[in-house]
């Protein structure tokens, strides 16, 4: 472990303060992925709170040393609270030449590029469309450049280890690592007990990784000496007290599902197809057999949404996922999930689109899918989650919704929440609310009702095997009380009204205002993964004495009850979206308030200066 | 087949529901839904235990007249939801009632993958080689030439044959009945009878668009020429003296097909005809091949050659994965690198 902690005094031309930004970007096959995700827990385990967000092409094995085949992590951590991954980054590591053209622009005036020269000749130059090599002609003369053979140094490393060159070269990204962990004054040991551990069937893997580590590391305390290369430590974010771990917005859909089905008291059924990037709750749920889950990947969506209503109708809690496209495809299903009034929790990592769209960017374009996309009066509870650890309370709210108002309910999330990290303070299970499932048995008193309501609207939950209530559903209109087909004019406008009261009733808790004051000026009406740079955008205009609020909402159908009149103690409402404006035009439309739009459509989350420059505005 | 305990005895009274039928009068789905009916109580389910799924068309409003629990569902998807419904209740017996439509043009995906899997159920095919429903477009088991609504010069494109695609898609239960004959309830019952996907065309006569159509073999005048019923263990004759004597199908065994043979005195063997095997997969390959006509219809039990079903290995993969695993959600939450956070800092 290094000693020397830098005074940074001493280094104003690197301005790292209480938070950093480090982006890693390489080949996709440099392993930075892997390289974030163990520097992410290295940030967690010196007690700085973090945000990070991995941003990959949707090739698996982009040809090596293109621009379009550069995998990138950034990560955001710090010694207060961090809510998003950060603008731009203070540090750039780049393997190559592409990675070093792709990043290089959103990269910091006078931040740090760390180079691996041994990767800048002349064919990967050409492969990047450099004309000459920028790190010999001047063309990064606003950042601080540190080029260093970390090829060669990374063979040296583990020369006596016996690995083949190709393999060899592997380890570079735990050179590049051990080079960082000596930069933000981290210990080195969990990053060795983890090599251990994940080469434990190939120990000649595990030193050579370890001795490449540890070389990257040295090379850090020899080199301090000179050039732009310092040591900077970053202390620990206050955090309530209590036990901690890192969560992705996957993982915690996965849990929170199984949580919610614990909660409800049945077995879950989770039934999915592959896509990006939703098929990660499938991978994460599939090996939690002993939490009386089933998981059934089917031959296309629409037969992953049917098996779980089918499943759903014999009394599990019937779960299915998936992404844009494939949110499409349930459509037809989800409309016979409403007219037979059944359980359902569907949940969409949201993506780039429309059609194939951008398979591994996010975007929140699917609201009027998820809120309007089916044929007829379809109408259908929709929650969105804000982060990775939000993930989990708002899967147990589905499942809640789902089983005590019979009906199938959506939950967004994104692609940015689906493979983000953020640390995630274990909630204790059992503070939570019980929501037990009756299930109708017997005959009840004045006779059995298929489609009779208790106060909810609900109608009773019966499981086929049941004696003495035999019924029969479909997706033909339904007779108010006893199922039966019915096409009569009356009864349709009935079982329409029925239908739409019963999701009108939702009970939601009503909208609160995340940061400032309810009523005022200017209010930033956000929901998903927004979240993160809208709310550092208010945090520092309010600081500056603004009077703006953050108004973040999960319960986007039904929308909370007092969510018009607060709309309507602001001057102005400015909704950001990553998309030409869906939540705005919902808004509009339910209280007839002056939403305006502020949209961004790149594939990249905002940053929190895109949304301080609109608040900036506002004011003007 | 499930195993079931003592189930009270059931008559056909006992399977009717009291919703009105309605279909147009004189189709064969009355006489498929007065056999299955007539059939249930031999089988000897639990009402409330049967669930009989269908997808969208003239076939799929039949559960609605089942006493037993029913799911009339989207077009084509039947097998999808009797997936999710069967591995949350594998003690369900399970029928999936679909057309020629709906399970082989707009479903076909998930029959085929239904097949594959043999999730143990009953999947009864009614082929009436045409749209009912819609009013009358040709199907994708419609002969060329069929002149309907949307063909008005003919369909070009050529039929799918059901047996052949069951069997292709890897069933494990194929068999073959129609609407108004006699033997139609012992193929159902041999089809919930086996363990596992069992798939039952069952040729469907829609009076009013396609008319007749399965008349050349259906008529009673002539069956015994123009229809082969496969037994298990049985030669495969059929004919009669009246139309030029008993026939039987052998193995032209330099060309690797089927053959018609005249039998003569009785003497099957001598003619080389082939005892039915209802386990010989590659007989089964010739017979869902064998065109009508040069041949005559083969009807009954195709192939019967058991596997271990789909929910059974689902099951026993589970409760594999949970032996000797408590289901400790709070562990589960905690699972991975932690690190707690103490009023001075964290520590690992």
């Amino acid at each position: 472990m290094a000693t020397a902690v830098v005074d940074e005094a001493k280094t104003p031309d690197v301005p790292l303060s209480d938070a950093v930004v480090v982006r890693f970007a390489g080949d996709s096959g440099d392993g930075m992925q892997l390289t974030g995700g163990q520097f992410t827990l290295s940030s967690a385990l010196a007690g700085n709170d973090f945000a990070t967000f991995p941003d990959f092409p949707a090739e698996i094995r982009a040809p090596q040393g293109t621009l379009f085949g550069v995998s990138a992590f950034q990560i955001n951590f710090g010694s207060s609270e961090i809510d998003t991954a950060g603008d731009a980054p203070d540090v750039l590591v780049a393997m190559n030449p592409a990675a070093l053209k792709t990043n290089v622009p959103s990269l910091k005036t006078g931040g740090l590029i760390i180079a691996d020269e041994g990767e800048f000749n002349d064919r990967n130059l050409a492969k990047a469309k450099y004309e000459s090599n920028p790190l010999e002609d001047g063309s990064l003369a606003k950042w601080q450049l540190l080029k260093l053979n970390i090829s060669q140094a990374t063979l040296d490393a583990v020369k006596p280890f016996g690995l083949g060159n190709k393999e060899a070269l592997r380890c570079k990204n735990m050179w590049t690592l051990g080079l960082a962990l000596w930069m933000f004054d981290r210990d080195r040991q969990p990053l060795i007990d983890w090599l251990k551990a994940k080469f434990a069937k190939a120990p000649e893997l595990a030193d050579a990784n370890i001795a490449a580590l540890n070389a990257g590391h040295a090379y850090g305390e020899t080199a301090e000496l000179a050039g732009p290369l310092k040591q900077h430590h970053v202390a620990p974010a206050p955090a309530e007290p209590g036990l901690y771990r890192t969560l992705t917005g996957a993982e915690a859909i996965a849990l929170g599902l199984v949580a919610g089905a614990q909660l409800a008291e049945l077995p879950m059924f989770f039934g999915g197809y592959p896509i990006t990037p939703a098929s990660a709750i499938l991978h994460h749920l599939s090996r939690l057999k002993e939490y009386d889950v089933t998981t059934f990947q089917a031959e296309d969506e629409i037969a992953a949404i049917c098996a779980a209503i089918g499943a759903s109708y014999g009394g599990s809690l019937g779960v299915t996922s998936s992404s844009g496209p494939g949110i499409a495809l349930k459509g037809e299903a989800m409309g016979l999930a409403i007219m037979t009034e059944l359980p359902l929790v569907i949940v969409n990592s949201q993506r780039g689109g429309p059609s194939t769209g951008l398979p591994t960017k996010t975007e929140q374009s699917d609201l009027y899918q998820a809120v309007y996309g089916r044929n007829g009066d379809a109408p259908m509870p929709v929650i969105a989650a804000r982060s990775p650890a939000d993930a989990f309370e708002c899967a147990i709210e589905a499942c809640r919704i789902a089983v005590q108002y019979m009906t199938p309910v959506m939950l967004l999330t994104d692609g940015y929440i689906a493979n983000a990290a953020e640390p995630w303070h274990v909630p204790d299970l059992t503070a939570y609310e019980r929501f037990p499932v009756q299930f109708l048995t017997e005959v009840p008193e004045g006779g059995f009702k298929p489609y009779g309501r208790d106060e909810k609207l609900a109608r009773p939950w019966v499981k086929p095997g049941t004696p003495g209530l035999l019924h029969r559903i479909g997706g033909i209109e339904k007779e108010v009380d006893t199922g039966h087909i019915n096409y009569a004019p009356a009864n349709h406008q009935a079982m329409t009204d029925i239908r739409k009261a019963k999701i009108d009733g939702v009970k939601v808790p009503d909208q609160t205002v995340e940061l400032g004051a309810e009523g005022g000026r200017l209010a930033i009406v956000g929901w998903g993964s927004t979240f993160g740079p809208i709310h550092q955008a208010v945090r520092r205009k309010r600081a500056e004495g603004k009077d703006v609020s953050h108004v973040h909402i999960r319960h986007i159908w039904p929308l909370p009850a007092n969510l018009g009149e607060l709309l309507k103690s602001y001057d102005k409402v400015i909704v950001p979206e990553m998309n030409t404006g869906q939540l705005k035009t919902v808004l509009r439309d339910q209280y007839l308030v002056d939403a305006k739009p502020l949209n961004k459509v790149s594939g990249q989350p905002f940053t929190i200066a895109e949304i301080e420059a609109a608040i900036e505005e506002a004011f003007q | 087949m499930n195993e079931m305990t003592t189930i009270a005895k059931t008559t056909l009274k006992d399977w009717e529901s009291d919703q009105e039928v309605r279909w147009c009068p004189g189709c064969g789905d009355y006489a498929i839904l007065k056999a299955v009916q007539r059939t249930m109580p031999d089988i000897g389910t639990a009402p409330e235990n049967t669930v009989f799924i269908s997808g969208i068309g003239c076939s799929s409003r039949f559960p609605y007249y089942m006493e037993t629990y029913g799911f009339h569902t989207i077009h084509g998807r039947a097998p999808a939801f009797a997936t999710g419904l069967k591995l949350a209740n594998p003690d369900l017996d399970i029928w999936i009632v679909t057309g020629d439509g709906d399970g082989l043009s707009i479903g076909g995906n998930h029959t085929m993958h239904l097949l594959r899997r043999n999730l143990d159920c009953q999947i009864m095919l009614f082929n009436n080689e045409i749209y009912g429903l819609t009013k009358g477009q040709y199907s994708p088991t419609s002969r060329v030439g069929t002149t309907t609504p949307s063909t008005p010069y003919g369909s070009v494109d050529r039929p799918a044959q059901p047996c052949a695609f069951a069997l292709g898609a890897g069933a494990r239960f194929v068999a073959r009945g129609f609407d108004v004959s006699k033997e139609l309830p012992n193929v159902l019952k041999a089809a919930h009878a086996h363990k596992g996907a069992a798939f039952v065309e069952i040729f469907q006569n829609c009076i009013v668009y396609n008319k007749d159509v399965f008349q050349d073999f259906a008529a009673p005048k002539g069956a015994e020429d123009r229809q082969l019923w496969l037994r298990n263990g049985e030669p495969m004759l059929f004919g009669s003296e009246k139309s030029g004597g008993t026939k039987g199908i052998t193995l032209d065994k330099d060309a690797l097909e089927l053959k018609v043979v005249d039998v003569v005195d009785g003497d099957w063997q001598a003619a080389g005809v082939i005892v039915h095997d209802v386990t010989n997969r590659s007989v089964a390959h010739m017979l869902v091949e064998m065109r009508f006509g040069e041949f005559p219809m083969a009807l009954g039990v195709l192939y019967d050659d058991p596997r271990p079903s789909f929910e059974a290995d689902v099951v026993r993969q589970n409760a594999a994965a949970r032996e000797g695993k408590t289901a400790d959600l709070q562990g589960l939450l905690k699972k991975g690198q932690t690190w707690t956070v103490k009023e001075g800092g964290p520590e690992l």
